[in-house]
């Protein structure tokens, strides 16, 4: 089976990314996105911790520890790149400036309901960090998450079984697998990987799958 | 005349009394006033509330405030990150309470507080886990949950260059909760990296006008 890399999967969601857009991206694989995003198309990346127009990671001797993203690692500002404070950052997160939100999951339903900020491990305190204001501010929430849980079982659900994020939010999902959308009508297949039928992809997916009329093959360099 | 700065941490913290909510700024190690908070630390305060988006790291700053047991509540939207691994040992020892707030509903919550406003409504949270129990109303067709405002006794401030009337100025992402906590509290200490002449500061640049702050600390600095 031709399941795509993390690379890969960060090289398809890149692909939707049109020019001119603001766009957050999550800790996990959303942060492989920027390098493929593709030449001529100026997208600017949010970072929660006050920056507008994040750049990559800093070459050696060019690090500033006072510039960060929001995985706390080192990183750089693009030319025509800003800071701002938290405030402010969050204004444009819940007030719908940013175009898209990318992150991961631990499960989607099949409404696109949410949930990516607690497996309720206990004895250990739950963190939220700024997923709930992503979730419901970002005009368009898409996930990049693998399609199974490293257990093999099915993350994109009836219902979720861990708590929300947010309810009702998510339009477009792309796994190692396929890229579906979540539609009034349920759950459609726009994308599918070689080799893999509606019906294998199905057995992998708790929540009812239709395979989109123009469903085409899901391949990446 | 005017002069916000203070010469020594005992001025810097002078009159902070047990019991004390403490806004801390900062996002991960950036744009945190860690001598500050090592100082509170050091002057033995107890039972405090300290509103902060992390839990610091090891055994200094804001970490070691946090596991010290003179924080009794801690308000925070991402209490892991870092070396947490003590303050996981007090929170499942109930040494320490924990209200987990989204990051957005924190300075939110703060520049409420700031603003003399009663709270807001949010979409943020409601429907979920974080929003059971808060008062709901809906909006355009969206649920809302309400949020109270946040004040602080004490705002921590990590600032770039200050003068002695306190205005402000920040480096880059280390500007985060810092000028949001600097007008929430009673009393706002900041603690910078310079301290330039009353002038110096291009008032196009100035982030925080001194009118929020209370007190400049320069650590390491001659007054």
């Amino acid at each position: 089976m031709s399941a795509l890399t993390r690379e890969q999967m960060a090289w398809r969601a890149a692909q939707d990314l049109p020019d001119g857009s603001y766009v957050n991206l999550g800790v996990g694989i959303p942060t492989l996105i920027p390098r493929h995003i593709p030449v001529g198309r100026e997208v600017i990346i949010h970072s929660e911790n006050g920056v507008l127009g994040l750049g990559p990671k800093p070459q050696a001797g060019e690090e500033d520890p006072d510039l960060i993203d929001a995985g706390r690692g080192l990183a750089t500002l693009v030319v025509g790149g800003v800071y701002m404070h938290h405030s402010d950052s969050f204004i444009m997160v819940r007030g719908g400036h940013l175009d898209v939100s990318l992150m991961g999951a631990f499960e989607v339903s099949e409404q696109g309901d949410l949930a990516n900020w607690t497996t309720e491990d206990p004895g250990f305190p739950p963190a939220v960090g700024g997923a709930m204001d992503l979730a419901i501010g970002a005009r368009q929430i898409r996930i990049v998450m693998e399609h199974t849980s490293k257990s093999g079982e099915p993350r994109i659900r009836r219902r979720c079984t861990l708590p929300l994020t947010a309810a009702r939010v998510v339009r477009r999902i792309y796994t190692n697998l396929a890229v579906i959308d979540v539609t009034p009508q349920g759950l459609v297949v726009r994308e599918l990987v070689p080799d893999l039928d509606l019906a294998a992809l199905q057995a992998r997916t708790e929540a009812p799958l239709s395979l989109a009329p123009d469903c085409r093959s899901l391949s990446a360099p | 005349m005017i002069n916000k700065r203070v010469a020594s941490l005992d001025d810097a913290l002078a009159g902070v009394r047990d019991g004390s909510t403490v806004l801390v700024a900062g996002f991960g190690d950036v744009g945190i006033a860690n001598t500050l908070i090592e100082a509170l630390q050091d002057r033995g305060v107890r039972d405090l509330t300290v509103v902060a988006n992390n839990t610091g790291n090891g055994n200094w700053g804001l970490g070691r405030l946090v596991i010290s047991g003179q924080v009794r509540k801690l308000i925070c939207s991402f209490p892991r990150s870092g070396e947490y691994a003590e303050f996981v040992k007090a929170y499942n020892a109930g040494r320490i309470e924990l209200e987990v707030v989204p990051q957005g509903t924190i300075s939110e919550r703060a520049r409420c507080g700031a603003a003399g406003l009663g709270g807001f409504f949010s979409p943020v949270s409601a429907g979920t886990k974080l929003g059971e129990g808060k008062e709901t109303r809906e909006i355009d067709g969206r649920l809302h949950v309400f949020e109270q405002p946040i004040k602080g006794d004490l705002a921590l401030i990590k600032a770039h260059q200050a003068d002695r009337w306190g205005n402000l100025t920040y480096r880059k992402s280390a500007r985060n909760f810092n000028p949001v906590f600097a007008m929430a509290a009673e009393l706002t200490v900041a603690e910078v990296t310079q301290f330039v002449e009353l002038g110096a500061l291009d008032p196009e640049a100035v982030v925080t006008p001194g009118i929020f702050v209370d007190r400049v600390f320069v650590p390491g600095g001659a007054t």
